[in-house]
């Protein structure tokens, strides 16, 4: 089973909604498309669903061309941002529906119903109405009803995003369990790096409807092709500049920003990726390097410090653990992780990838 | 903590007790007054009691006026609500055919009564209006100044004519906030037309569909102006609803005592439907 996208374009009016695009996605994956709101990852979800037609381009599943083929006539199923119920079924009917309509027996709708409530741990409000439950036991109904109809293909859509943090914690981890012993392709679309790097599989990183690269979701963190891959799998934003290599000296050019590389490249001009959560306000890995700064903003997110700071006329973002309080305006000594740099040739292309 | 006394806050109440006691309870003290005693001009009055209650429930009058409102507001519901959402769904949802449409449903609802019911009775005349000639060039034998039944179907269009609208915008109103991506799980599901219509549009339609019904039936059950302009209550009694018969015997006979009594019962009849109706409506949302 695979999941074959040809050159699919799709233009509304003078539009392009999605760039020449060729993906494959193989049976029993979890693929997360990754990128901000307006990427094209809907749109390209519609497209593999049938609910939207490319204007050009094909679509083949299990070796067969389904360009066109009507949404009913395929085996898939859809989870929503927003709760999509049917407001005036019971859980169970809600649950239900998909097989009732493709005409189940009662008796195996019963077993399989129960089976998938259990699963998500709605067993409890089998008979409440969707408004009568919190969003996220609204979000687990309309999971269930994605998962009782052994779909070949589920596509999640920013499933996680209307749900407070706690919920989203929560359902977050549960999601890739749930797909475990699945014999379909899921397609989860996000706009948030730390939802792919928690649900693993693979990862398509877009951005303006365009698939900037396409792999394991590991490989495509650690291992970005080019710049805009790196940054659209990132958040906080990352840190970039331009850096002059002189023998084992690497030095922000306008800047006397500077550290030992270790990185295997050759001399020359580079841009330069660092991850926030390379900079620190203590020491880490080998090879760390004390660089100045001037606290502009100080914020806690979770256990974590946000710290945004200048040095020069670098603009950048620190991300460490713990909780720790900068005043606005300080000066204050932070540490790079040199080994965990990113370089990119003037290509935008990763250099240090061996 | 202290509470602060501050009797500024008089100058706020007093104004708007003066215009509700005016506007509301001191006209409405007027009728109970009437309903309980009998007049005879020049300010005399003599204690009646609740004989012009008991005459009213017991007229006969009462009862055919009474039955002929609710037939007709139960038409007039039965036709203008499904043909309200009907048509709703039939308009379109973007492009330039929006203004359209909506600009197109809203002219009934902009004319004035009277100028319906004038409209209408022209419209209709068996010699000369559009309508009447039409349907008796036709062959139909149409009169709706002679025939009771002709009467009633003038009237009858005449309300689908002029109050469909309110049904369609506040139906449109209430599809046009469901999101897409209903449709779009319906569809992956693969259910039929039918039961999108009738599993997510119906129910998410249904506070709009409760307003349009209840404001229908005050509506209807109240008109006055366009049936007086277009038959004044006939052929005989036959259109004479409940407010037109009210009017004849206040105004016509100068019975205010009935007249009186009447209003009240009347009143309370349109109190105790809108809220046994809302009630029966609103049941399960309640529970939520």
């Amino acid at each position: 089973m695979s999941l074959e996208l040809k050159n699919i374009e799709k233009k509304v009016g003078i539009d392009t909604h999605i760039h020449p695009t060729s993906l494959k996605l193989e049976k029993n994956t979890i693929n997360v498309l990754l990128g901000s709101t307006l990427a094209g990852k809907t749109t390209l979800m519609q497209i593999m669903a049938g609910l939207d037609k490319p204007t050009s381009g094909e679509i083949w599943f299990n070796e067969k061309n389904v360009t066109g083929m009507k949404v009913q006539k395929r085996n898939c199923s859809m989870v929503y941002q927003q709760f999509i119920n049917y407001p005036n079924y019971t859980v169970y009917e809600n649950i239900a529906s998909p097989l009732v309509i493709t005409g189940v027996n009662s008796d195996e709708i019963k077993k399989r119903v129960g089976k998938v409530a259990e699963l998500l741990k709605l067993s409890t409000m089998l008979n409440k109405k969707p408004d009568e439950l919190s969003g996220g036991q609204q979000q687990r109904t309309a999971l269930a009803r994605a998962l009782v109809k052994d779909s070949d293909l589920i596509l999640l859509d920013e499933p996680l995003a209307n749900l407070d943090f706690k919920l989203r914690e929560e359902l977050r981890e549960e999601l890739p369990k749930l797909f475990e012993d699945r014999d379909c392709i899921v397609v989860y679309a996000t706009t948030e790096p730390s939802d792919a790097l928690m649900i693993g599989g693979n990862t398509a990183t877009l951005l303006e409807g365009k698939v900037v690269q396409y792999g394991k979701t590991l490989e495509v963190y650690n291992k970005p092709e080019n710049l805009i891959s790196a940054k659209v799998f990132s958040d906080p934003p990352m840190n970039i500049a331009e850096v002059k290599k002189n023998g084992d000296t690497c030095k922000v050019t306008d800047n006397n920003v500077k550290w030992k590389s270790s990185a295997k490249i050759k001399d020359g001009t580079y841009k330069i990726g660092i991850r926030p959560h390379n900079i620190t306000t203590y020491k880490e890995g080998n090879n760390s390097v004390e660089i100045n700064g001037k606290v502009q903003i100080s914020e806690l997110s979770g256990s974590e410090s946000l710290i945004h700071f200048t040095n020069g006329n670098l603009n950048w973002v620190s991300l460490s653990n713990g909780i720790q309080q900068k005043n606005v305006g300080d000066d204050t000594k932070l540490y790079m992780n040199t080994d965990e740099f990113l370089y990119f040739d003037e290509n935008n292309r990763l250099v240090n990838n061996g | 903590m202290n509470k602060t006394i501050n009797q500024k806050a008089w100058f706020f109440v007093v104004p708007v007790f003066i215009l509700v006691a005016f506007n509301a309870a001191i006209p409405l003290m007027t009728v109970v007054n009437y309903s309980f005693q009998e007049t005879f001009g020049n300010n005399v009055f003599a204690w009646e009691g609740t004989r012009w209650f008991k005459q009213i429930l017991l007229s006969e009058r009462f009862h055919a006026a009474l039955g002929r409102q609710f037939a007709f507001t139960f038409i007039i519901l039965l036709i203008q609500i499904p043909l309200g959402i009907g048509i709703a769904l039939t308009m379109p949802k973007k492009g330039w055919g929006v203004p359209v449409c909506l600009i197109l449903m809203s002219m009934p609802l902009l004319i004035p009564w009277n100028v319906v019911g004038a409209m209408w009775n022209i419209f209709a005349l068996p010699d000369i209006g559009f309508l009447g000639h039409s349907l008796n060039g036709m062959g139909f034998d149409y009169n709706f100044t002679q025939q009771p039944g002709d009467a009633w179907f003038t009237t009858i269009l005449m309300d689908v004519w002029h109050w469909t609208s309110l049904v369609v915008l506040l139906s449109y109103a209430g599809l046009n906030s469901i999101q897409p991506a209903y449709y779009q799980a319906a569809e992956i599901d693969g259910a039929s037309r039918w039961a999108i219509f009738r599993y997510i549009e119906l129910p998410k339609m249904k506070k709009v569909l409760t307003l349009a019904i209840l404001l229908r039936f005050m509506d209807s059950f109240m008109i006055y102006t366009e049936p007086f302009v277009l038959t004044g209550g006939g052929p005989g009694n036959t259109t004479a609803f409940l407010s037109i018969d009210l009017v004849k015997m206040a105004l016509g006979q100068f019975d205010l005592g009935p007249a009186a009594a009447m209003s009240l019962i009347y009143f309370f009849i349109v109190l105790l439907v809108c809220w046994v109706f809302y009630n029966l409506m609103m049941k399960n949302e309640v529970q939520s």
